[in-house]
Parts: C-alpha cells; sequence; structure tokens
C-alpha cells in the first residue's frame, strides 16, 4: 500500500484502486482542538480538488479537498462522535472518507511521503 | 492623655491570599445563581391574573393542550433577585470603558430610554390607521431626514433591522439596479481582505461571488490592484471607510469614480461611521449605498446582542429599489406609509420588504432624541473627540505593544495593535485576559484577519481623559507583564465570575438547552 | 458644552501634545479635501438640552393614539398584552442593557446563562430539541427557516400555507428572488378550513419545506400532524410560525406535532407593541438539524476550575468565521427583546402561562358571541385562539377607520393586507387578550352596530 500527500496536507492510502483520505499530522496541530468534522456521503462523486469534508475547530472551519477524483465509499462513522480522533491519530483512525479512484493516474501529481515531510519543513 | 480600651482593634494580618472556600460558592458580593430551572417549579407564579371566566365553550379545534410545557414559575422578588444577581456578572459601558474595536461603545444616554418608554411610542400597534400613528411616522421621517442630511445622500431605507440586514438591503439594491439595467452578468463583488464577516457573507447570499482585495502595507485599500480587476463583470465593490485597521481610506472616491467608470456601484460599510459623522458626508465620496448601525454611532443600547438597527442611506442612482414600507410627507404636513399598495404608482422598482413591520421603532425614538440632543455641531464633535481619544491610545501605547499601521498616519476612532514581540507562548488572548483583571473589558481581538493577532482599540469619545489615563497604564502593566513571560496570565483572568472556560467541549458535544439530571443519568456520568 | 461629552479643552490640548498634533484637524488628514466639512453641517440645528428635546419628543409622541387608551383590537402578528413592571426595571440595569454580545464568557455569564435560560423556555414553548438565541424577528426567523430546509434537503421549492402572515410571505418573496428558491404561494379563503389538505397535496419530490401558521393568519386552528406526515413521507420538513406564543400555553405544540423547524414572533411575552419593533424571533428545531440553523447559540460547558458555565458555540456555523460560507448572514440577535421575553415567562411560569391562555381564549369567545350578534356580521372561524375574523357584509377597512375616528381601534381590515384582494376586502381581524375588558368589547359592537345600520 502507498500513501500520497497534498500540498493542501490531505493524505490518501492507495489499496488497489480504493484510497483512504485524511488529513495530515501537521494539518491537525495547525487546527488545534477539533470539535466537528462532516464527511461526505456514500455514493457521493468528487473530482480532484472538490471541498470533499469539513473541519472545523472552535473559531475556525477549513475544507478537506479531494485528492482525487472518484466515487465516496464511505465516511468515517467514527468521527460523528469522536471528532477528537482527528487530533489523536490523524494519519489512522482519524480518516475521512474512502473513495474509488476514477483515474488513479491522478496520484502520480502527489508527493510522496519523503517529499511531503520535506515540504512542511520549509513551511 | 487616656487610652480607650474599650471597642474592637483594627488588625491587618496581610492580604488574605489563602481565601477560604465559602459553604455557598459566593464570594462576598460575588454571588453564583442557579438556574431558574433549578430553583422554580411550573405551580409558582410572579404574576396574578384575574379569574375571568366567561364559561363560554373552548374553541380550540380540539388542539388543547395536555401535555405540561416544562417551564418553571417564580415570584416576583425571586426573579428580580434572579436577574439582578445575574446582571452583575456582566461587564457593561456603565461600569467601565469597554474598548472593543469597530463596536463602538458609547454610553447610552437614558433620556434616550425614557423617550421610547413614552406611550405614544412604546404602546402603538403597526398596523394601525395611519392617521392614528402620525407622530410615530414622524419620528421615522425626522430621523431620516437627519440621516440623510449627515450624510449627504438621497434616500435612506428605515426598515433593516441591524447592520447586516441593513448591508443585505444595499446589496439588494444593488442586484435589482443592475437586474433593471439588463446586466445580470455581473456576479462579482469585491471585498478587501480586512472586511467584517458578514460582507463576504451578505453578497454571497445574494448570489454574487466574492472576490478579496489586497491590503498596502500600510493598511489600506490596494487601490491600483482594485482598479486592475475592475471589469463588465463586477457589480460592485463592499469597502469599510474609515476601515477596520483605523484607517481612512484616502482613494475612496478615486475607487468610487474607478468602480462607476466601468458600471458598478459602491457600498460602503458604515459601522465606522462614528469616526466621521458631522466632519465628512459619504455622499462625497462617490458612495452609493451605506448602512448606520444606530447602536453604534447613535448611541441605543447594544444589549448584550441586539437589538440592533441599520438605515441603509442610499445613492440617486439606487433610492428606486429600496425596501417597502417607507414613509412620504406630503405637502399638507401629512405622513403616509408606503406599502405594496400603493407601492405601484410611487415606487415600482423596489425590491420588496425585508421584514413585517417598519424597522426597529424603539430604536429610532433613541437615535433621533441622541441626535437632537447633540444638534450639527455635537456630532461633529463626537467624531473628533472620537478620533482624539484614539490617537491618544495610539500614541501612548505605541512605545509598548507592536502597532502596525502606526507609520501610517493618525489612525482614525479606533488604534491597532498586534502582539508581535510578545515571548513564545504570550499572544494577544493572555493580553485580553490580563485586562479583565485589570477591570476592562478587553478589545476587539484577533480581528481585522489581516493583522496577526490584532487588538482594536475603540476608546470612543464618551471616556473622559483620566479613564483613558488608567485604561493605557493597565493595557502598559499587562503588556509588560507579558513582556516579561509573567505565566500567571496564562491562567487570567483569576478574579473573574468564571475562570477561562471550555469552549473545545462546549463545541464538540452541544449542550443547548437544560436538562433534567435524574439520579441515575448522574450515576452513569 | 456638551453633557454626553466629558473632555474639557484643556485636556483636548494636553492630549494633542502627547500626539503631536497642533490641531484636531491635523487628525483627518487622510480625508481628501473635497470630501472635508469646515463646520457643522449647514441647514441642521445645533444641540438641545434634555428638556428641549423632551418637549419636541413629547409633541410627536401625543400625535398617536395609545393602544391602552382606547379599545383596542388589533393583532395580526403583534398583541397587546401586560407587561410586569419588573420586566421593563430588569432590562434597564446597565448590566444588561449596556453589555455587548458575550464574545468574553468570563465577563458575560449574566447574559449567557440568560441566553440559555431563553433557549430552554423557547424549545419547551415550542416543542422543539434545541432553539437558539434570537433572531430579529419572526418575518426574518421564517426566511432563514426556508433556507436552512433547503440546505438540508438539497431542494429548493417551498410551499407556503395561504393562511402564513402576507408580510412574512413578502418578506420570503423577497429573500427568494436573489437565493433562486421557488416559493408557492396562494392568498386565503375566507372560510372555517385551513388549507392543510390542499398542502398536503401540493408536496413533490421537489418539495423542500412547508411553511404553515399556527394559529394562521385569520386566527384558525388545524392538526399540523397529517401535514407533518405528508412532509416526512416526501423527505420534505415541515416549518410552523407561530406569530402568537402565548396561544401554546392553551394548544398543543408544533413540535408535539412533529414539525421540523418551528420559528415565532415573541413580542407577546416581554416586549410590547412599539409600532413594529424591535422584536425577538423565537427559532427552534430538532437536534439532528442544529448545525444548520441560523443565529447565536448558547451552550453549556465548564470553566478552568471545573465550575459550570455558558459560553456561544458552535460559531463556525457564522459570518464571522465562515464568511462568505455561513449559514446566515446574521450577526446580531435581539438580546435585550430576548431577555425581555425570558424575564416575562419567568415570573408567568407554566401555571402562570396557562393562566393567561385561558383568560385570553375566554375573552376571545365572549367577544366573538358579542360580535356576532352584531347584525350584518358573522364569525368565519369554528376555531381560533385570542383571534377570530369577521365578515362585515361590506368592505372592512373604511369602517375600521370611521370606529378609529370614534377612538375604537377596531381590528386588522384584510383589505391593508391583501390590497386587491376583493374576496378579503370585508374581513376584519379581532384580537382580544387580557387587557381587553367586557366595556371595551360592548363599546366595539355598540359603535359597530351603530355605523353597520
Amino acid at each position: 500500500m502507498a500513501r500520497y500527500f497534498t500540498e493542501d496536507h490531505e493524505w490518501i492510502e492507495l489499496d488497489g484502486n480504493v484510497g483512504t483520505v485524511g488529513i495530515s499530522d501537521y494539518a491537525q496541530g495547525q487546527l488545534g482542538d477539533i470539535v466537528f468534522v462532516d464527511v461526505p456521503a456514500d455514493g457521493r462523486e468528487l473530482s480532484k480538488g472538490d471541498e470533499a469534508a469539513v473541519i472545523e475547530s472552535v473559531k475556525a472551519a477549513s475544507d478537506v479537498y479531494s485528492p482525487v477524483s472518484g466515487t465516496v465509499i464511505e465516511g468515517n462513522p467514527a468521527l460523528a462522535d469522536q471528532p477528537d480522533l482527528v487530533n489523536s491519530d490523524p494519519e489512522s483512525e482519524g480518516w475521512f472518507f474512502r473513495i474509488t479512484l476514477s483515474d488513479p493516474s491522478e496520484v502520480d501529481e502527489l508527493m510522496d511521503e519523503a517529499s511531503y515531510e520535506a515540504f512542511v519543513a520549509k513551511l | 492623655m487616656t487610652i480607650n480600651q474599650s471597642g474592637w482593634r483594627p488588625e491587618m494580618t496581610g492580604a488574605q491570599s489563602q481565601a477560604p472556600a465559602t459553604s455557598t460558592g459566593n464570594k462576598a458580593l460575588m454571588l453564583e445563581e442557579p438556574l431558574i430551572f433549578e430553583i422554580g417549579d411550573e405551580t409558582t407564579t410572579g404574576v396574578d391574573l384575574s379569574a375571568q371566566t366567561t364559561g363560554a365553550a373552548s374553541r380550540l379545534g380540539g388542539l388543547a393542550r395536555s401535555a405540561p410545557i416544562g417551564l418553571p414559575g417564580l415570584s416576583e422578588p425571586e426573579t428580580v433577585r434572579h436577574y439582578t444577581r445575574l446582571s452583575r456578572q456582566n461587564y457593561a459601558i456603565d461600569l467601565g470603558l469597554f474598548p472593543l474595536g469597530s463596536c463602538t461603545m458609547k454610553h447610552n444616554p437614558r433620556l434616550n430610554e425614557r423617550m421610547a418608554r413614552l406611550p405614544g411610542f412604546a404602546d402603538v400597534h403597526p398596523l394601525q390607521p395611519v392617521d392614528t400613528v402620525q407622530g410615530a411616522l414622524g419620528v421615522i421621517n425626522e430621523l431620516a431626514f437627519w440621516l440623510m442630511e449627515l450624510t449627504g445622500m438621497h434616500g435612506v431605507a428605515m426598515s433593516p433591522k441591524a447592520g447586516a440586514h441593513g448591508e443585505l438591503c444595499g446589496i439588494l439594491c444593488i442586484k435589482a439596479a443592475l437586474e433593471k439595467r439588463g446586466e445580470g452578468q455581473r456576479k462579482v463583488i469585491l471585498v478587501p481582505e480586512s472586511a467584517h464577516g458578514t460582507n463576504p457573507a451578505t453578497a454571497a447570499f445574494a448570489g454574487f461571488t466574492v472576490e478579496n482585495i489586497p491590503a498596502t502595507t500600510e493598511g489600506r485599500v490596494d487601490t491600483d490592484a482594485l482598479e486592475a480587476r475592475l471589469g463588465p463583470d463586477v457589480a460592485g465593490v463592499m469597502i469599510t471607510n474609515p476601515n477596520t485597521c483605523g484607517l481612512f481610506e484616502r482613494d475612496m472616491k478615486r475607487i468610487s469614480d474607478a468602480v462607476h467608470a466601468v458600471g458598478g456601484y459602491v457600498y460602503c460599510d458604515g459601522a465606522n461611521f462614528n469616526a466621521i459623522v458631522g466632519r465628512v458626508r459619504p455622499g462625497d465620496l462617490g458612495i452609493d449605498a451605506m448602512h448606520i448601525n444606530l447602536h453604534k454611532t447613535f448611541s441605543t443600547p447594544h444589549g448584550g446582542g441586539g437589538p440592533g438597527s441599520g438605515p441603509t442611506v442610499l445613492s440617486e442612482a439606487l433610492s428606486p429599489f429600496g425596501p417597502l414600507p417607507f414613509t412620504a410627507r406630503y405637502q399638507d404636513g401629512h405622513i403616509g406609509l408606503i406599502e405594496e399598495e400603493t407601492a405601484g404608482e410611487d415606487h415600482p422598482d423596489s425590491f420588496g420588504r425585508m421584514t413585517a413591520f417598519h424597522g426597529q421603532m424603539g430604536m429610532f425614538t433613541r437615535a433621533l432624541t441622541y441626535i437632537l440632543s447633540h444638534g450639527a455641531d455635537g456630532l461633529r464633535q463626537v467624531a473628533e473627540d472620537a478620533v482624539l481619544n484614539a490617537n491618544y491610545v495610539l500614541r501612548s501605547l505605541e512605545g509598548t505593544l507592536d502597532a502596525p499601521f502606526a507609520h501610517s498616519g493618525p489612525c482614525m476612532h479606533e488604534a491597532l495593535f498586534s502582539d508581535d514581540g510578545l515571548p513564545d507562548g504570550f499572544s494577544t488572548l493572555d493580553i485580553a485576559k490580563g485586562l479583565i483583571d485589570e477591570g476592562f473589558h478587553p478589545m476587539t481581538v484577533y480581528f481585522p484577519l489581516v493583522v496577526h493577532g490584532a487588538m482594536l482599540v475603540e476608546p470612543t469619545e464618551t471616556e473622559s481623559k483620566a479613564a483613558l489615563d488608567q485604561f493605557i497604564a493597565a493595557l502598559r502593566s499587562v503588556a509588560e507583564r507579558a513582556k516579561a513571560a509573567d505565566a500567571s496570565l496564562k491562567t487570567a483572568p483569576h478574579f473573574a465570575p468564571r475562570a477561562r472556560l471550555d469552549e473545545t467541549a462546549a463545541a464538540r458535544k452541544p449542550v443547548l438547552v437544560w436538562k433534567e439530571r435524574t439520579p441515575t443519568a448522574q450515576a452513569a456520568e | 458644552m456638551l453633557r454626553y461629552l466629558p473632555l474639557t479643552q484643556p485636556d483636548r490640548d494636553a492630549m494633542l501634545s502627547v500626539i503631536g498634533a497642533s490641531s484636531i484637524d491635523d487628525l483627518f488628514v487622510d480625508v481628501p479635501e473635497e470630501a472635508r466639512l469646515s463646520g457643522p453641517i449647514a441647514g441642521l440645528p445645533n444641540h438641545a438640552s434634555e428638556l428641549a428635546v423632551e418637549r419636541h419628543m413629547t409633541k410627536l409622541a401625543r400625535q398617536n393614539t395609545v393602544a391602552g387608551e382606547v379599545p383596542f383590537f388589533l393583532g395580526c402578528g403583534a398583541y397587546r398584552h401586560h407587561v410586569p413592571a419588573s420586566v421593563d426595571h430588569l432590562i434597564q440595569r446597565g448590566e444588561f442593557l449596556t453589555a455587548y454580545t458575550p464574545y468574553q464568557p468570563e465577563i458575560a455569564q449574566g447574559t449567557l446563562q440568560m441566553l440559555f435560560e431563553f433557549q430552554t423556555q423557547v424549545a419547551r414553548l415550542l416543542g422543539t430539541d434545541v432553539a437558539n438565541a434570537s433572531m430579529y424577528d419572526g418575518s426574518t426567523a421564517c426566511w432563514e427557516a426556508i433556507g436552512m430546509a433547503r440546505r438540508i434537503t438539497r431542494r429548493g421549492k417551498a410551499i407556503l400555507s395561504s393562511g402564513l402572515h402576507p408580510h412574512y410571505v413578502s418578506v420570503a418573496k423577497t429573500m427568494a428572488k436573489y437565493t433562486g428558491d421557488q416559493l408557492e404561494t396562494s392568498t386565503p379563503t375566507f372560510t372555517a378550513d385551513t388549507d392543510i389538505e390542499t398542502l398536503i397535496g401540493r408536496i413533490d419530490a421537489d418539495t423542500s419545506c412547508v411553511v404553515v401558521q399556527y394559529p394562521d393568519i385569520l386566527g384558525r386552528v388545524a392538526d399540523l400532524t397529517p401535514l407533518a406526515d405528508a412532509c416526512h413521507a416526501n423527505k420534505a420538513l415541515l416549518i410552523a410560525v407561530v406569530t402568537e406564543p402565548v396561544a401554546l400555553g392553551a394548544l398543543r405544540s408544533p413540535g408535539e406535532m412533529d414539525a421540523d423547524i418551528v420559528v415565532g414572533e415573541g413580542q407577546s411575552i416581554g416586549v410590547g407593541l412599539q409600532f413594529g419593533g424591535p422584536y425577538v424571533g423565537l427559532f427552534g428545531c430538532k437536534e439532528k438539524y442544529v448545525r444548520q440553523m441560523p443565529g447565536r447559540l448558547c451552550g453549556e460547558t465548564v470553566d478552568a476550575n471545573g465550575k459550570r458555565g455558558f459560553v456561544l458555540t458552535l460559531s463556525t456555523r457564522e459570518q464571522h468565521i465562515r464568511r462568505e460560507k455561513a449559514t446566515s448572514n446574521i450577526c446580531t440577535n435581539s438580546g435585550l427583546c430576548a431577555l425581555a421575553f425570558s424575564i416575562h415567562m419567568t415570573l408567568l411560569g407554566e401555571a402562570g402561562l396557562r393562566g393567561l391562555a385561558e383568560i385570553n381564549h375566554q375573552s376571545a369567545c365572549a367577544a366573538a358571541d358579542r360580535l356576532a350578534k352584531v347584525p350584518g356580521v358573522t364569525v368565519i372561524n369554528d376555531s381560533f385562539f385570542n383571534e377570530f375574523t369577521i365578515d362585515l357584509g361590506r368592505e372592512a377597512r373604511p369602517i375600521a377607520r370611521t370606529l378609529a375616528d370614534r377612538g375604537i381601534l377596531a381590528g386588522v381590515s384584510l383589505g391593508r393586507l391583501y390590497p386587491g384582494e376583493e374576496t378579503l376586502s370585508q374581513g376584519l381581524v379581532v384580537a382580544v387578550t387580557e387587557t381587553t375588558t367586557p366595556e371595551d368589547v360592548e363599546a366595539f359592537a355598540t359603535a359597530l352596530e351603530e355605523v353597520l345600520a
């Protein structure tokens, strides 16, 4: 399985044609205490760069963009009751949604883990 | 000499740093107060109702209430005590300087309150025949006249209920004017980065696309960038002047002319009108629409967050599109109310009605009372003293706190500082909470967004020099403590009715109404 | 010189020297020359004493007919009720009157706790799970509810009952022009029956919501349960509008009948007539929709010492954070009017509100019976709370004017609310509250007999 990152701090982990999307540890640290996450519903069609989810801290609301195009399979149901999973485990239990990719070649434009780390280090 | 050995002897045993806990949780004059749901019950009432039964049959259509509502009642003395105790947990202008930038927390004259309560204004129904409300319509008409004169504008819509409602009024006028011209393709409203959040929210509501215009390093709109963006898709601009950095937009007339030249309109957010009232008329700057917060410039009480009132002055180009209803004075002195019925003849292009009745009448009587009290000369003095007080604060503190635009010239009615230069771990929030312990309401914090850690101080003209000096000394002291990394600031306020509150918990699991905690529920928690 | 301005000239001079300016004009240097006024605006009078201003305002006030001084029967969205003296005393305490929005919760617990109590009182009254900290008024709350239904259902067609206050319909029409919402509206029929059945027949797969007033503009009351069921069967929402909250002391609440959003005009409780404003919009809904609500919300939490306290919460819905993506552009609520509502409701309590509602209803029943005996007058309603519609057999508006000349404010003529609607022009909507005496009713009925004779 391979993990890729965007410059907007989303990550996507690929398992065949299915990707799991979340936000990076760096991003959750910038946002502070997460109080609410609105994840996309099953079946929603997303294009790369579409606003897919909303993430709220006490004093800020941010949009999470889809790193790829495709169809949403499921949003993470655990986040409704435990939005703090995004703080405590952003790159695993705190995932946002799973998506079936319509164009797997889109991930070629994303960063791998090492490039993302270098990218963040410069911010 | 004789020494009297009887009676008590004053004794000072040092500061009471180890104050004991009280059994009530009260601390002398700081009184804890439960919720009405915890002290009231469903049989107690504080009103006496005449036992007026006529014996007529119930005609409630079979829908008589059977389930209890769950409303606790208190007797009058308990009610008075409950709300009096609650009131004492609030800071207020009546208690001290309230320097919230962009909010214009000035003294609320009590004559205004007395006038608003005259039965001829307070006890009049909005749908009474117009012949029976000539005085009430007279208030609206007279206030409208003053607002037009003070702003140099052609018309005024009186019905908007608050500032944001007035913004909506102005933007809908622009939309209606464009549609009338057949230019509905103009979809873009340009808004500076420093704008109040209501500006983009309003424009988006009306179906416009919002594009941001950057600010210069001076803290003003980047006029060149704005002009470069103008074109046939631009409906207009929304500009706050004086702006939220506390500066006058020097290029306002140039901006207006440029926007007009490409067929757009100019909306001015009038939140900061207090700085220029009586000295500058927005109409002379080419403004097409501007809302006026009566609760700011014209001293109607803020009331813990409303009600506001947002009359919106309009240029000749936009006046035909203003909302219903409005008043009109006829030659015989009679004042009419133009509603849907007669609008067809007199006002066919109106965009429609924004609220059920005629606007915030109770605020109109207060604002008119304030205006008549000050007059043309007094209002001019208001602006001058407001600006003088703000500059005094700015220059007194610019050596203590970072003042990002102090180099840009005099400020208007508010002074902007930032937390730049404070040690790691100390920020605007700590300054604000430290000021609470000094007995002041904090300034506006983290706004405008263009300045990191912004602190916006608006003292207003109703503060004396002594009050300003005390505030300046307090803010300086708190800033020095922050610079010295005084850890006690991180847990401020120490002397308020509550310490810092857990806003994260409140937002994660919202508890918005009171629910009875049953013993089992408590056990489960 | 001016009683509200404390600076003296020596103060001003001293401050200018600290600033380093030679005159006040130096501080206005950024205002372009052509926009600077050299002196007070010409044509406006100068400042005036308290006494002079009081004389002027009092003269204007005397040109109005005061509701409390005549037999008075107007309603249609604003009602005259007795407000206990302590309400006005308490809302004038400076700590409430001259406070701001509670953005610094440590020193605003008074306002915040009051709002939390208000939200709970409103939710219980409307029968909803939650309620917000108030809106501008009933008409704007109604429109906001329609917008909220669109966001929830992602559908754009709202069906408005013919019994909805025509000004509320006008406000919604104004806003819908710009948001692209489609509104289906109609005018009421002059019958005892409401349009619930018709509304049910019009719901389809594009319907976001049905908006129904309870009691409606003519005072009629109908069970909303079948309408709620029909809405939900089509995945649409039911919005109920209550313009007379005292009615809910006697009637089942819309929430009990499964309405999804209930909005109202709270003016009846604590606020007074005030020629139309400021009033206080009530807004409640089912808990699952709370994040789509407009307006401010107060929530319970704890402070750093574990003590219960209150804060404004879920503010990410609001304009100052979400800017162009906010649920609404609203920035203020109607705080002081909400306080007046809450204090009056606390004084009433369950027993007081139900007693008050009973008196209103009984008085209205007696008035309807008396007016029905006036030759030429027919009462339209089978059901009502404290407001009903009478058919005068001829145009009602001139008759209301004639009665006003005789010192009786007789009711709201439907000709004023529905100009051009011939079928309604004979209607007069009559409201009767605890402030109406049997003598008032008799004076009205007698005068009406004479005018109609």
